[in-house]
This record gives C-alpha cells, sequence and structure tokens, in this order.
C-alpha cells in the first residue's frame, strides 16, 4: 500500500514537471516551430520568472529582495511581464540577427542574467538563493495539495494550448510561417518581419518566465544552479524537436516523453554500480541524446510532424524535410 | 508614375548605377533591357527596396522613396516578383495567395481571441479573392498543394498571382519568362496583358526574351554600364546602332 502511494505521489510529481516543461515547450515552439527563431537562452528567461515570482511571495526576510507577500496571480503576471519587456530589450539588439548568430547571443544573454542573478546578493540571495517560496494549496490535505498543484498546472497548460492553436491558425500565424519560411518574399508582401519576430518573441519568452515562476513555487526554492542551461535549455530543445516542431500537440507530446525518459534515467543511474555512479551525469545526457538520434531516424520531423491542412500533410511527409531546416 | 533620378550605386570601387535617369509612365508596361552587367537587377532591387542608393532620388507619385524598406513600399502600392520564384514552401498554395492581402486584422494576435467575428469575416473575403486569382492562373486544382511541391512553371504562375493580392498599382517584375517553357511563356504573358488592360496595372519588366519584351513592352528602356542608352519603342530600338553595338551584338537577335 505504502509502495503503491510512493509510485502515486511519483506520477504526480512526473505530470507536475512535465506540464511545467509543457508550457517551456510551447513557449519555445512559438519562437523556433512558428517564427524559426533560434532562441538557446531559454534559462534565462526561465530565471527572471522563477526569481521574480519568488521574491513578490515571499515572507518578509534579510537574505533577500522580498517581504511583498503578493498573491500569486499577481506575481505570475509581474514575472511574464518583466521577462517580456527584458525580451523585448534582447530582441531590439539580437532579432536582426541571423539564426545561428541569434542562438550564440542569446547563450550569451542567458548567462548573463544567470551571473546577476547569482552576483547580486542583496536581491537574490547569491548562490544560496531564494528559499521558502510559498507553495498554493500548501494547506490542503495531503495529496490533494499535490493534486491541486498539478490541476493548476495542466489547466495553465490547456489554456496555452487553446490559445496557441487560434494563433497558429489565424492570419498572425500564417504571416508567422511565411516569415519562418521565406523572409524577402514576406517582406515583399508588406510584412513588417522585424514587428512579428519581435511580437513571436516577446511571447515566447513570457511563457518561459511563467514556467519559471510555476517550478519555483512547485520547488519551494529557486536557486541559480535550478536554472542550468543543461536542464532549462538543452533539455526544452530536445522536448520540441522529438515531439515535433512547429505542432503544439507535438510541444506538449515531446515535454511529457522527455521529462519523463529524463526522469527514469535518474532512477536507473542510481542503480547503477559504485563506481559508475559518479558517471551518472553523462550517463543521463547520454540517454538523452540516444533517444533524440533513435526518434529522429523514424521520426524526421518529430513524432508528430508539422500539419497544415489535412489533404496536404502527406505531400509533407514525402518533401521529408528534416527538422533542423535552416530558417532564412 | 515613377521617375528616377540621378540614381547611383557603388558597391566599394565598382559603380554600378551611374546617374541613370528614367521615367515610367502611368499605364505603360515598361521593359527594362540591357547586357548582363548594365546594372537592371541593381535598379530593380533599388526601386522596390532591396537596396538603399548611394545617392539619386526615386520619385513615386510625388515622393521620394529611396532607401524605404520593402514592406513599406508594397504599402504604398509597389509590389513585385521574384526571378527565382520565392515560394512559402511549407505553405498550401491557397495560403501563399492568403497571406499578402493588407488590412488584415487577424494580423494582430490578440485580435484573434477576442474578435473572432470580425478575423472570420476578413477571412473569407482573402479566400474568395485568393480562390479568384487561382481561378485565372488556371492552377485551382492546385489550391491544397504544398507550394514547395509545385513545378517551377507553376511557382511562377504562384508568383504573378501574389501580385493579384492586393490593389497594387505598379507592378516589377523581375525576368518573368526565365527557366518556363515556350506555351507557358505565352500564356504568362497573356495574363500580364490582361492584367495591365482588366486591372490597369502598370508593369515594369526585366527581361531577357526579346519576344516577350516586343510583344509586350512599350516603351523599352536600354540600359548599358550602369546608365540609360536609349528608350523608345521596340522596334526603334532594335534598329538604334548604338544598341546593336552595345547588346544585341551586330544584328543578331538573342
Amino acid at each position: 500500500m505504502d509502495q503503491t502511494y510512493g509510485i502515486f505521489l511519483y506520477v504526480i510529481s512526473l505530470l507536475t514537471m512535465g506540464g511545467i516543461y509543457a508550457i517551456l515547450a510551447l513557449g519555445l515552439n512559438i519562437q523556433w516551430g512558428f517564427t524559426g527563431l533560434f532562441n538557446a537562452g531559454i534559462a534565462g528567461f526561465y530565471a527572471i520568472g522563477a526569481y521574480v515570482s519568488a521574491i513578490l511571495t515571499t515572507a518578509p526576510t534579510a537574505r533577500h529582495l522580498g517581504g511583498y507577500e503578493m498573491p500569486y496571480p499577481v506575481a505570475f503576471a509581474a514575472a511574464m511581464i518583466v521577462a517580456g519587456i527584458l525580451a523585448w530589450g534582447v530582441g531590439r539588439i539580437c532579432l536582426r540577427l541571423r539564426s545561428d548568430y541569434l542562438a550564440i547571443a542569446t547563450i550569451g544573454i542567458a548567462e548573463i542574467f544567470r551571473l546577476i542573478l547569482k552576483n547580486e546578493t542583496w536581491a537574490t540571495n547569491g548562490p544560496r538563493g531564494v528559499s521558502m517560496v510559498p507553495k498554493p494549496f500548501a494547506t490542503l490535505p495531503e495529496p490533494w495539495n499535490h493534486l491541486a498543484f498539478l490541476a493548476m498546472v495542466l489547466v495553465t497548460v490547456a489554456a496555452i494550448y487553446l490559445a496557441l492553436e487560434t494563433a497558429r491558425k489565424s492570419p498572425w500565424g500564417r504571416v508567422m510561417t511565411a516569415i519562418r519560411e521565406n523572409e524577402p518574399a514576406a517582406r515583399a508582401a508588406g510584412k513588417n518581419v522585424a514587428r512579428f519576430r519581435m511580437e513571436g518573441f516577446v511571447f515566447g519568452c513570457m511563457l518561459m518566465a511563467l514556467a519559471g515562476a510555476y517550478t519555483s513555487h512547485y520547488l519551494k526554492f529557486i536557486g541559480p544552479n535550478a536554472t542550468d542551461p543543461l536542464t532549462a535549455t538543452f533539455l526544452v530543445w530536445v522536448m520540441l524537436v522529438v515531439g515535433g516542431s512547429a505542432n503544439n500537440k507535438g510541444a506538449i507530446l515531446g515535454a511529457f516523453l522527455m521529462w519523463t525518459v529524463w526522469s527514469a534515467t535518474e532512477i536507473l543511474t542510481s542503480r547503477l554500480p559504485d563506481d559508475l555512479s559518479i558517471r551518472t551525469a553523462y550517463v543521463r545526457i547520454f540517454l538523452i541524446g540516444l533517444v533524440l538520434q533513435i526518434v529522429l531516424q523514424k521520426f524526421p520531423r518529430g513524432i508528430l510532424p508539422e500539419q497544415r491542412l489535412a489533404s496536404s500533410a502527406k505531400a509533407a511527409e514525402n518533401t521529408g524535410r528534416p527538422a533542423d531546416r535552416p530558417s532564412t | 508614375m515613377l521617375r528616377v533620378e540621378n540614381l547611383n550605386m557603388r558597391f566599394g570601387g565598382l559603380q554600378a548605377v551611374r546617374d541613370c535617369s528614367f521615367e515610367i509612365e502611368a499605364g505603360t508596361i515598361t521593359g527594362l533591357i540591357g547586357p548582363n552587367g548594365a546594372g537592371k537587377t541593381t535598379t530593380f532591387n533599388m526601386i522596390v527596396g532591396e537596396l538603399k542608393p548611394t545617392s539619386g532620388r526615386i520619385v513615386f507619385e510625388g515622393e521620394d522613396i529611396a532607401g524605404l524598406p520593402a514592406y513599406k513600399l508594397f504599402h504604398k502600392g509597389i509590389v513585385r516578383t521574384f526571378q527565382i520564384p520565392h515560394e512559402f514552401g511549407q505553405m498550401t498554395v491557397l495560403e501563399n495567395l492568403m497571406v499578402v492581402p493588407p488590412d488584415q486584422p487577424g494580423e494582430r494576435l490578440f485580435v484573434n481571441w477576442i474578435a473572432r467575428a470580425k478575423v472570420a469575416a476578413r477571412e473569407r473575403q482573402v479566400r474568395q479573392r485568393a480562390e479568384e486569382a487561382l481561378e485565372f492562373l488556371s492552377i485551382s486544382h492546385l489550391r491544397d498543394e504544398l507550394a514547395g511541391n509545385l513545378s517551377g512553371g507553376q511557382k511562377k504562375l504562384l508568383e504573378l498571382g501574389r501580385t493579384m493580392m492586393t490593389d497594387a498599382r505598379l507592378v516589377l517584375l523581375d525576368e518573368p519568362g526565365a527557366g518556363v517553357n515556350p506555351t507557358l511563356l505565352l500564356k504568362i504573358r497573356d495574363m500580364i496583358s490582361e492584367l495591365h488592360r482588366e486591372r490597369g496595372y502598370t508593369f515594369c519588366l526585366i527581361e531577357h526574351d526579346m519576344d516577350l519584351i516586343s510583344s509586350l513592352c512599350d516603351p523599352v528602356i536600354v540600359l548599358a554600364e550602369g546608365c540609360v542608352l536609349t528608350q523608345g519603342k521596340m522596334e526603334d530600338v532594335r534598329r538604334d546602332p548604338e544598341v546593336l553595338d552595345a547588346y544585341l551584338g551586330g544584328g543578331e537577335d538573342e
């Protein structure tokens, strides 16, 4: 009975973190899938969201900026707005760059964010991070508190999914795809490419910040290590590519699938002999890479590839375009 | 309608266009010809906003448009096509056309969430217009095909179709006949003259196919070494000894 309950809790935590990653993957899907922007600095915006929401909700403390004790919805909104403003500033500088240079620039910017968060001790408590972050529904009895948090995450994922599906099928989504497919032709069709790319970038970064906010409240703690590029950037990219870039269902599927794999590798590697277990970090990354390779061999455009109209889905398969298409 | 005044374009030490001045009269189909390296494409790219001239003016309906970005020129009524078709490969043929029209409220992200009826109403109009364009180009049967899967000639038609999705006044065609088989070439020629007649578009085209030029264009502007050599009717230009010397190679037709 105890073991069953343990598995039950494990599944809830798996789904909760999977859902948070689904928000990240949907954010990246706007940028890469819809618009063709190579954002390699997901971790930066994720971190901004996590810290803003954590600082706004914690009780007064001398260790870091805080004591505002704001309600959660205000904190979540603030996290998204701050990230949106920062994304706008970054976009002003970086969005003119070609996709590969954009990737390099965003990696750099994410690292700058992380170093600031790590070193501005007065605001963030430096490497020790912000602890005692309140968790929504914490007053509910076990396991209802976990279930309520999971429900909040899943409802958010569903709401974002519906909003993005509307956006994807709208004239806005059509222009975004046109820019991704052929920028000069989109310009020649009167589209202000810079404006649309900025919208995609800012919107995507705001969702990443929301995922960050949820993470800090879920873990009740946020420190510089939680925003490691490996788990906050690389893993999200793997999720989107495996699930199917430019397909919102694919982004969600990829997030839950790869989070399960990532989580399972932790169990697996913890059972390794001692001399190997110190190398678990490498083994986990290796296994993720292996899954990525296997999936892309079988599904070059992700498990759920981009779909336009029902009748053209077949034609899309025939062209067999690889997932890592160039954006210009 | 469009007047080019003392246009210069210098790439480092190379002067591609030199003090070039000419005018495209409203209601004409003006041909822009000249040997390779004459500066046709450079001039074209300056007019459509892809290149900013080193000096000189491009006056469209009384306004200097030199250096304005391409997307702004579109809204002023200047539309272009590409020599190598620039289709949106992973979008359907119908979507390729539907993306073009201006004034689509649904291009604002938030409008799609709060005013769906307004978006849907405009979508119906846009779709209708796209269907008509496909009908005109006789490629209606390809409407749901991905544009990337079309043949070269079909993509060329799609280029022309995009110009029909807006109320353009000046349409600039970059080699509409390049890489097209002779039958389709005749079809494209007829379409251009029909659009000229029915919709009142003013055309300007760069072209190497002399038959297409002589059957469509009046007047013809001949560029050589970055400036205007002469202009006039094709049959007159053809006999101009200077032109023959610079371009047609001693009386031989290309």
